[in-house]
């Protein structure tokens, strides 16, 4: 998604690393990564590390880092730039969908991305560096980072065992862990995602987006919470914070 | 970080969590905490003692016999120092990179997902 922009930048010292946090790992995230050539890193996180290195909360995220190594701007909102979007709810159209698809397809039409702003913002710091007024001092960064109490750390703790008790195979422990860590880090959306992803959905391209109950099985949905019942509560408006200069 | 025991070995500990053990404290970044009782034991850290003192989230889970350790919780921010930690992830080859080796460049870190 950010290659076209890496190459228009990457004389100026710039690079983009992608990393997919997905339990599943490499085979899951392939397909996209393989979609389109790309001569930047794409990493693989299976146990959400980015959660805890740097407090990423929901994707996509973006953290810039400057030449010395220092974080200058923290996780935050990083939609793709605007010619580069992909179009998130075709695959929700049409006829014939099930009830569950058109209502997620509304909602996720609702969700706002501030692209220009991120995308001109990003490009000022290219050009001016520590000069940008998009630049943050390391107080700022520190302090623009995502709160962290001990019940957050307790529920990093236990979605890293979640996430490794569902690659050793042992689904019902993983679901007792993953909603230990949904209480304990309610602000960790991807979390959510993440577990809701690896319960049934119907076959084809939709199956790990369903993340919820399938029709007839409303019984067997492990979670208290869904993709729809969430972002329709929450508002899909609400979906992203806003870019914050 | 996982395990399968009550504690750790001192390289295990410093290679996944960030943290140096030093005679001062554990130490990241320009931040140092003073150990006293729970400093390493030769070569071995206890799991409980470092966690009270870093603000680490312990958890033990007797079925499946695994403790899981979470990350500090000083300062009450997600990062306690503006300097980024050394991720190191495998790429989709099973190939480590380090995200330090990009020293020297301008680097946006995107995290995304397929689902």
């Amino acid at each position: 998604m950010w290659q076209a922009f890496r190459d228009e930048h990457v004389d100026q010292g710039f690079e983009v690393v992608t990393v997919g946090m997905d339990t599943l790992g490499a085979e899951a995230c392939r397909p996209f990564i393989e979609a389109a050539p790309l001569s930047h890193p794409s990493l693989i996180d299976q146990h959400h590390r980015m959660a805890e290195l740097f407090g990423v909360v929901n994707i996509p995220n973006g953290i810039w880092i400057d030449e010395q190594g220092m974080i200058v701007r923290p996780a935050e909102t990083a939609p793709a730039p605007p010619s580069l979007a992909p179009e998130r709810t075709s695959r929700l159209r049409g006829e014939g969908m099930p009830e569950r698809a058109v209502a997620m397809g509304a909602e996720a039409a609702k969700i706002q991305y501030d692209r220009d702003s991120y995308e001109a913002a990003l490009r000022d710091w290219i050009a001016k560096g520590a000069d940008s007024d998009f630049a943050l001092s390391p107080d700022q960064v520190i302090e623009r980072s995502r709160p962290r109490s001990i019940d957050t750390s307790l529920g990093q703790a236990h979605f890293e065992l979640a996430t490794q008790l569902e690659l050793d195979g042992n689904h019902g422990a993983a679901v007792r862990h993953f909603t230990r860590a949904h209480e304990l880090v309610p602000d960790n959306f991807a979390y959510r995602r993440q577990a809701w992803s690896l319960e049934p959905g119907p076959e084809g391209p939709l199956r790990r987006f369903w993340q919820g109950p399938m029709e007839g099985a409303e019984a067997d949905w492990p979670y208290d919470g869904d993709w729809l019942v969430e972002t329709q509560a929450m508002g899909a408006e609400n979906y992203y914070e806003p870019f914050v200069p | 970080m996982l395990t399968t025991s009550a504690t750790v070995d001192r390289a295990t500990f410093e290679a996944r969590t960030g943290w140096q053990l030093k005679p001062e404290g554990a130490c990241k970044g320009e931040i140092c905490v003073p150990l006293g009782d729970a400093g390493p034991d030769s070569d071995t850290v206890d799991l409980a003692a470092i966690a009270d003192r870093l603000g680490m989230g312990l958890v033990h889970d007797d079925q499946v016999g695994m403790w899981a350790l979470g990350p500090e919780t000083l300062g009450g921010r997600a990062l306690a120092t503006a300097e980024a930690p050394n991720l190191t992830l495998p790429d989709l080859d099973g190939n480590e990179f380090e995200l330090a080796s990009l020293r020297g460049n301008k680097v946006l870190l995107v995290a995304w997902s397929p689902y």
